[in-house]
C-alpha cells in the first residue's frame, strides 16, 4: 500500500509534503533519492516529515513515498557487537558502502542476512505457542544463547513444523498451524514499548564496581539513573566505567549526539576488555549506537528509541540489560531543534512541552519485570545529561530528576581539583538503598549497611566542621573534630575517589570495598578509643598504616597488602598506647 | 542558461524573500545580482512551492526588490588544490592576494560529510608544541580538538601562532600543513598573523582564510566551513598532517546568533539559536584521524569567552562538544606571564593516550599528576596568606607557596620563540619539584623518583660522592 506524493517545503531536516496520506510516524521516502523520515505531524493534506538525512539540493517537487509502516528495528542473533547509527544501518556496512564519510540514500539492513546461525528448537511439533514464548535457541556469542521467540505482535498457535540446523535470520524455522511462518528475525516498531507480563520490584544491584556507586548510592537492576554534569566532569568516563563492569548480561551503549572519537575509542578498547561477569571480550556483550553530534539530528532522536527496544528485546529473553544514554540532552536539543522548525509553541527554554513526557515514556521502558517469554529480565537506564553552564535548574535536568530513582550529581569542583569520579555525595542520592537492604546484607555482609551510614554521616559532619575550619582553622577544633575530619579524608581519598584509568583500581568488587570501608571504620574507632583514653592526636596523625591504606586499593594481592597495613597499624596503635 | 528571478517580496537583515520559482534545492547556492551591476552570493535555508528564503553572505546592503537572483542548482563549493598552499584567500575562498586563480582539482562541498565513527582511529599521537604548559599538563595530539578559551585583549593569538610555527611530532618528517581561518577579526590582528607567516615561512604551507570584521557577518558562516574543507582535502587526498586554527569561535557564534534573529527564530539561552550545538559540531568534529590513512586535521579553535565567563554558550556549548580546553587566565597575563596559561581549568582529555614511555617519558604522567597537585595547592595557600599572613604557614605549606611562585615562573613563562622540546619541559619540572620535600611527592611512585628525581642522580657519576654525602650527612 504505497502512496505517493511530493514535496512542498524543505527546511533543514524537516520536509513538508503533500499527497502521502500516512498515519503518524509512518516511514516515508523522501526526494529521488529516496532518503529515509518520518511523519511527525499531519494537518490536513500536509504531512510534516522529519529526514534521518541531509536534505541538501532536496526541491519542492520530488517525489515521497509512504511505506505505510513505522520506524522498526530488525531484531534477531547478530545484534551483539554491532556499530549502528541512530535509525540502526550498521556503520560497517556504511563504511562498505560509501566509504570513510557518511553520504546519504545508502540503506542497510540492521541485521546480516547472509550469515547462518545453528538453530535448535526447544519446541515440538503440536505444542501450543503464545506470542513471547521461545521455540528455540542460538548460540549467539559463546557466552551467551539467544533466545528466539513468537514475536509478540502476532497470534500463536500450534507448531505444525519446526526445522533444526543452519539457517539465516530470515529463513523459516517454524511453521504454525494457522499458516504463519517464523524466521529468527522479528520487526519491532521503536516508539511503541514490547510487552511484558508485570512489573517486578527492583530488588537487585547493579554492580558496578565503582566504589562511590556501588558502595553509597546504588542503582537496582532495572532502576533509572542520571548523571548530570557540565563539561568534563566525567560523565563520558563514569557511562563508560558502567559499560565495562558492570555485572550485566548485555551492554546497550548510546552515544546521542556526543564526540565521534569518544565511539572510536569504545570501538578500540572494548574487543581487548574482559567482562567481570563472563570472562569473555566486553564487546561480545555490547551494542553501541553511535549518532555522534555531526550526523543527522533526527536520526539523534530516533536513536535512544533504536536503543531502547534492543534493550527490551534481550530483556525479553531473561537477561539482565544496562543502557547508557549519552547524552539525554542532546536527544532533547534534537527535539527542540525540530519542535521549532515545526513553528511549534515552545516550552520552556524553547523545549516543545511534551518534553517531560517524552522523558518519562523513556525512562518508563526500564524496569524488572516477569517477560512472555516466562523469564524474569532487567532494563537498567543510565542517562547522561549535559546541562548548560553546568546549571541543574534547567528543563532537562529538573525533568529527568523528576523521574529517576537514582542521582549522581558531578560537580565541577571535585573534577577541576581532580577528584574522580567527581560525584557530589552530599548532593547525590539512590532512592534504591532501602529495596537493595536485603540483598546487600545477604551478599556483602550483614554489618555492610551500618558501616555505609557511618562513613555517610561522617562525611556530613565534615562537611559542616569544614565551615568552622574556614573560620577559624583545623587546630581550633577539640581534638575528636579533628580526628572525624582526618577519617572523612581518608573516605574521599582512599574510597570514594578512584582511577577509571588505573590497571587495577578501575575495577573494585564489592568485597574489596567492604573491607576498605571496614578499615577505614576500625581505624577511626580504635583512634577515638586513645583519644579518649587521653593520647595525643599527633601520635594519632603520624601513623604511617594510616597514610599507607591509600595505596592498597592499587595492589595486585589486595588482601595480602590489606592484611600487612592492618596489622602494622595494629603495631602502630599499642605504640601509642605505650 | 539559468533564469533570472526578480520576485523579491521581503528583505530583512541577511535574508530575502522571493515568490514564484521553479523548485529551488534546499541549500542551494544563489547568485544576486545587483542594479549596479555587483554581484552577492547566497545559500537557501528554506525552499517551498510558494516562497525561498536566502541568506546573502555579503549581507544585504544596497539591496532592493529590483536585484535578479539565480539559482545556481548546487550547494556551495570549494575550489581545492594543493596549490591552495601559501595563498590568501578571502572569507569566501576568493583570492586576496596577487596570485592566479586555484586550478581546482576539485570542487567540494564545505559541509563536508560526517566521518563515519566507525572509520575514525583514536587519536594518539603526540604533538609537540614547545609550550610547556600544553607539552607538559595538557597535551595536544593529532586529530585532537583542542581549543584556546581566551578574554579580549589576551594574548591567544601569539599562542595560536607559536603553537602553528612549533609543532612537530616526534621522530617524525611527515608533510604539516597550516590551515587558517579567521572570521571578524581585525586588519591589525590579521596583519599580525600574516607578517608571521611571512617572517617565519611558514606562509608556504600554510592556507590562509581572512573574514576581517568589516566583512559582512554572514560570510563567517561559511569561512571556518571553507578552511575545514581545504584541511580534509589536503589531510586525506595529500596524506598531511593539517592544524586548523579557527580564530575567532565568537564572533562566527555572534553571526549565527545574528541569523537566527533575522529568521524570527525561537531563541535559544542569551539569544543564540538552539541550535547552535549542532552547528558548532558540525565544524568541530571534522577534527580526526581515520584508519588506514595518513593524513591528519587537528583543531585549535580560538575562542574569547564574553566577560570571561567560561559559562558562557559560545565556551559552554564548545566546552561539550571539544576534547578539553586551553585556558588562556587573565590574572597571570597582569602579572605579566607569557603564555598565560593556567594549567588548573585546562585540561586534554586526549592527554593519557598521547604520553608515556614510547611516546614522550614514563614519567610524563605522574610529573604532570604533581605539578598539577602541588600548582592547586600552593594557590589555595596564596589565599589563605591573604587572611592569616604568611608567618601563619607551617614550613611544609610555605614550600608549596613557593613551588606555586616558581611553576608560574620556571614553567608557565616562556619566550615567544623558546620552542622547549618535552624533555626540557619535564626536567625543569623536576628541578620545581625537588624543590619539595620528598615525601610530599605522593602522585609520583617511588621507582620514577629514583630514576629522575635529582637527587638520585648523583650515584651514578661517581663511585666517591655517595662517600662525600654520607660525610657531609654526619655533620
Ligand atoms: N573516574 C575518573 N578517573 C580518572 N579521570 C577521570 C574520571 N572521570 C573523569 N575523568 C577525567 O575527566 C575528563 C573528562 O571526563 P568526561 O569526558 O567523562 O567528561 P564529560 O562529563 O563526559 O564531558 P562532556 O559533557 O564534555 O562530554 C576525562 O578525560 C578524564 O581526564
Ligand atoms: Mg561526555
Amino acid at each position: 500500500m504505497e502512496v505517493k506524493g511530493e514535496i512542498y517545503r524543505v527546511s533543514g531536516p524537516v520536509v513538508i509534503a503533500t499527497g502521502i496520506r500516512p498515519k503518524m510516524y509512518d516511514v516515508v521516502k523522501v526526494g529521488h533519492e529516496g532518503l529515509m523520515g518520518e511523519v511527525i505531524k499531519i494537518e490536513g493534506d500536509k504531512s510534516t516529515i522529519q529526514v534521518y538525512e541531509d536534505t541538501s539540493g532536496i526541491e519542492p517537487g520530488e517525489p515521497v513515498e509512504n511505506t505505510g509502516l513505522p520506524l522498526s528495528v530488525e531484531l534477531g542473533p547478530g545484534l551483539l557487537e554491532s556499530i549502528y547509527d541512530g535509525i540502526q544501518r550498521p556503520l560497517q556496512v556504511l563504511q562498505d558502502k560509501m566509504g570513510d564519510f557518511i553520504a546519504r540514500g545508502a540503506t542497510a539492513n540492521g541485521i546480516d542476512r547472509e550469515k547462518q546461525w545453528e538453530f535448535k528448537p526447544i519446541v515440538n511439533k503440536g505444542d501450543k505457542v503464545e506470542p513471547g514464548d521461545i521455540i528455540g535457541i542460538v548460540q549467539e556469542t559463546p557466552n551467551l544463547e539467544h533466545q528466539i521467540m513468537v514475536p509478540p505482535n502476532i497470534q500463536g498457535g500450534t507448531v505444525s513444523g519446526i526445522y533444526s540446523g543452519k539457517f539465516t535470520v530470515d529463513e523459516t524455522v517454524c511453521v504454525l498451524s494457522n499458516g504463519k511462518e517464523l524466521s529468527m528475525l522479528q520487526k519491532w516498531p521503536v516508539r511503541t514499548p514490547r510487552p511484558t507480563k508485570r512489573k517486578l520490584k527492583p530488588n537487585r544491584p547493579l554492580l558496578t564496581g565503582q566504589r562511590i556507586l556501588d558502595g553509597m548510592f546504588p542503582v537496582a537492576k532495572g532502576g533509572t539513573a542520571a548523571i548530570p554534569g557540565p563539561f568534563g566532569s566525567g560523565k563520558t568516563v563514569t557511562q563508560q566505567q558502567l559499560a565495562k563492569w558492570s555485572d550485566t548480561d548485555i551492554v546497550v551503549y548510546i552515544g546521542c549526539g556526543e564526540r565521534g572519537n569518544e565511539m572510536a575509542d569504545v570501538l578500540d578498547e572494548f574487543p581487548e576488555l574482559e567482562d567481570p561477569k563472563a570472562g569473555r571480550p566486553l564487546m561480545e556483550r555490547t551494542v553501541l549506537i553511535a549518532n555522534t553530534s555531526n550526523m543527522p539530528v533526527a536520526a539523534r532522536e530516533a536513536s535512544v528509541y533504536t536503543g531502547v527496544t534492543i534493550s527490551e528485546y534481550y530483556r525479553d529473553m531473561g537477561y539482565d540489560v544496562a543502557l547508557m544514554a549519552d547524552s539525554t540532552s542532546r536527544w532533547a536539543e534534537a527535539m527542540r531543534e525540530i519542535s521549532s522548525r515545526l513553528e511549534e509553541m515552545p516550552g520552556e527554554e524553547g523545549y516543545p512541552a511534551y518534553l517531560a513526557a517524552r522523558l518519562s515514556e523513556f525512562y518508563e521502558r526500564a524496569g524488572y519485570v516477569k517477560s512472555n517469554s516466562g523469564y524474569d529480565g532487567s532494563i537498567t537506564v543510565i542517562g547522561a545529561v549535559s546541562p548548560p553552564g553546568g546549571d541543574f535548574s534547567e528543563p532537562v535536568t529538573q525533568n529527568t530528576l523528576r523521574i529517576v530513582k537514582v542521582f549522581w550529581a558531578l560537580d565541577a569542583k571535585l573534577s577541576q581539583r581532580r577528584h574522580f569520579p567527581a560525584i557530589n555525595w552530599l548532593t547525590s542520592y539512590s532512592l534504591y538503598t532501602e529495596s537493595l537492604s536485603d540483598w546487600l546484607s545477604e551478599n556483602v555482609a550483614p554489618d555492610w549497611i551500618d558501616l555505609r551510614n557511618y562513613a555517610m554521616d561522617i562525611l556530613e559532619e565534615e562537611s559542616e566542621l569544614q565551615e568552622i575550619v574556614q573560620l577559624v582553622g583545623s587546630d581550633a577544633l577539640p581534638e575528636s573534630q579533628q580526628l572525624k575530619l582526618e577519617v572523612a579524608r581518608m573516605f574521599r581519598e582512599y574510597f570514594l575517589q578512584q582511577n577509571a584509568f588505573h590497571e587495577i583500581d578501575r575495577y573494585c568488587p564489592f568485597y574489596k570495598q567492604y573491607k576498605l570501608v571496614q578499615a577505614i571504620h576500625k581505624f577511626s574507632e580504635t583512634a577515638n578509643s586513645k583519644l579518649e583514653a587521653g593520647y595525643s592526636i599527633n601520635d594519632i596523625m603520624a601513623m604511617e598504616s594510616k597514610d599507607e591504606l591509600a595505596k592498597v586499593r592499587y595492589e595486585e594481592d589486595f588482601d595480602g597488602e590489606l592484611n600487612k597495613v592492618l596489622s602494622k597499624m595494629d603495631d602502630e596503635f599499642s605504640q601509642i598506647g605505650g | 542558461m539559468t533564469k533570472e528571478y526578480k520576485t523579491i517580496t521581503q528583505i530583512s537583515g541577511p535574508l530575502i524573500f522571493l515568490e514564484k520559482t521553479e523548485p529551488v534545492g534546499y541549500g542551494e547556492l544563489v547568485q544576486i545580482n545587483t542594479e549596479d551591476g555587483s554581484t552577492k552570493r547566497g545559500q537557501v535555508l528554506d525552499t517551498s512551492e510558494d516562497t525561498v528564503v536566502v541568506q546573502v553572505f555579503e549581507g544585504t546592503g544596497g539591496l532592493n526588490d529590483s536585484a535578479g537572483v539565480v539559482f545556481t542548482g548546487e550547494t556551495i563549493k570549494l575550489p581545492v588544490s594543493k596549490d591552495m598552499l601559501g595563498r590568501i584567500l578571502s572569507g569566501s575562498g576568493e583570492p586576496l592576494d596577487e596570485g592566479p586563480h586555484i586550478v581546482p582539482d576539485k570542487r567540494l562541498d564545505i559541509n563536508g560529510a560526517a566521518m563515519n565513527p566507525y572509520s575514525r582511529r583514536p587519536p594518539e599521537e603526540f604533538i609537540q608544541t614547545g609550550i610547556s604548559t600544553i607539552d607538559g599538563t595538557n597535551t595536544l595530539v593529532r586529530g585532537q580538538k583542542l581549543p584556546i578559551f581566551s578574554g579580549s585583549g589576551l594574548p591567544h593569538n601569539e599562542i595560536a601562532l607559536q603553537i602553528a610555527r612549533q609543532s612537530s611530532v616526534l621522530g617524525s618528517e611527515e608533510e604539516f600543513a597550516v590551515v587558517f581561518a579567521a572570521m571578524g577579526i581585525t586588519h591589525e590582528e590579521s596583519q599580525t598573523f600574516m607578517d608571521d607567516f611571512e617572517k617565519t615561512g611558514a606562509l608556504e604551507r600554510a592556507v590562509v582564510f581572512l573574514n576581517h570584521a568589516d566583512d559582512p557577518a554572514v560570510e563567517r558562516m561559511i569561512t571556518p566551513r571553507m578552511a575545514l574543507t581545504a584541511a580534509e582535502y589536503l589531510a586525506y587526498e595529500h596524506d598531511m598532517h593539517v592544524l586548523v586554527i579557527l580564530t575567532d569561535m565568537t564572533n562566527y557564534a555572534e553571526a549565527l546568533r545574528q541569523m537566527g534573529a533575522a529568521r524570527e527564530e525561537v531563541p535559544g539561552r542569551q539569544g543564540y539559536p538552539g541550535y547552535m550545538y549542532t552547528d558548532l559540531a558540525s565544524l568541530y568534529e571534522r577534527a580526526g584521524v581515520i584508519k588506514g590513512r595518513k593524513g591528519s586535521v587537528t583543531q585549535i579553535p580560538i575562542l574569547t569567552m564574553p566577560g570571561d565567563d567560561i559559562t558562557h554558550p559560545i565556551p559552554d556549548l564548545s566546552g561539550y562538544i571539544t576534547e578539553g580546553q586551553i585556558v588562556v587566565s587573565r590574572e597571570l597575563h597582569r602579572k605579566g606571564i607569557y603564555p598565560p596559561i593556567n594549567v588548573l581549568p585546562s585540561l586534554s582529555r586526549l592527554m593519557g593516550s598521547g604520553i608515556g614511555g614510547g611516546k614522550t617519558r614514563d614519567d610524563h604522567k605522574k610529573v604532570s599528576d604533581q605539578l598539577y597537585a602541588g600548582y592547586a595547592e600552593g594557590r589555595d595557600l596564596r589565599g589563605l596568606v591573604a587572611i592569616v599572613g604568611k608567618e601563619a604557614l607551617s614550613e611544609r605549606d610555605r614550600k608549596f607557596l613557593e613551588f606555586a611562585d616558581h611553576f608560574e615562573d620556571r614553567f608557565v613563562r616562556q619566550g615567544r620563540d623558546e620552542n622547549r622540546s618535552v624533555e626540557d619541559t619535564l626536567n625543569i619540572s623536576w628541578d620545581i619539584l625537588s624543590e619539595l620535600p620528598i615525601k610530599q611527592l605522593t602522585r609520583i611512585d617511588d621507582k620514577i623518583i629514583e630514576k629522575y628525581h635529582p637527587a638520585k642522580q648523583t650515584t651514578s657519576e661517581s663511585e666517591y660522592q655517595p662517600q662525600e654525602q654520607e660525610v657531609s650527612g654526619e655533620q
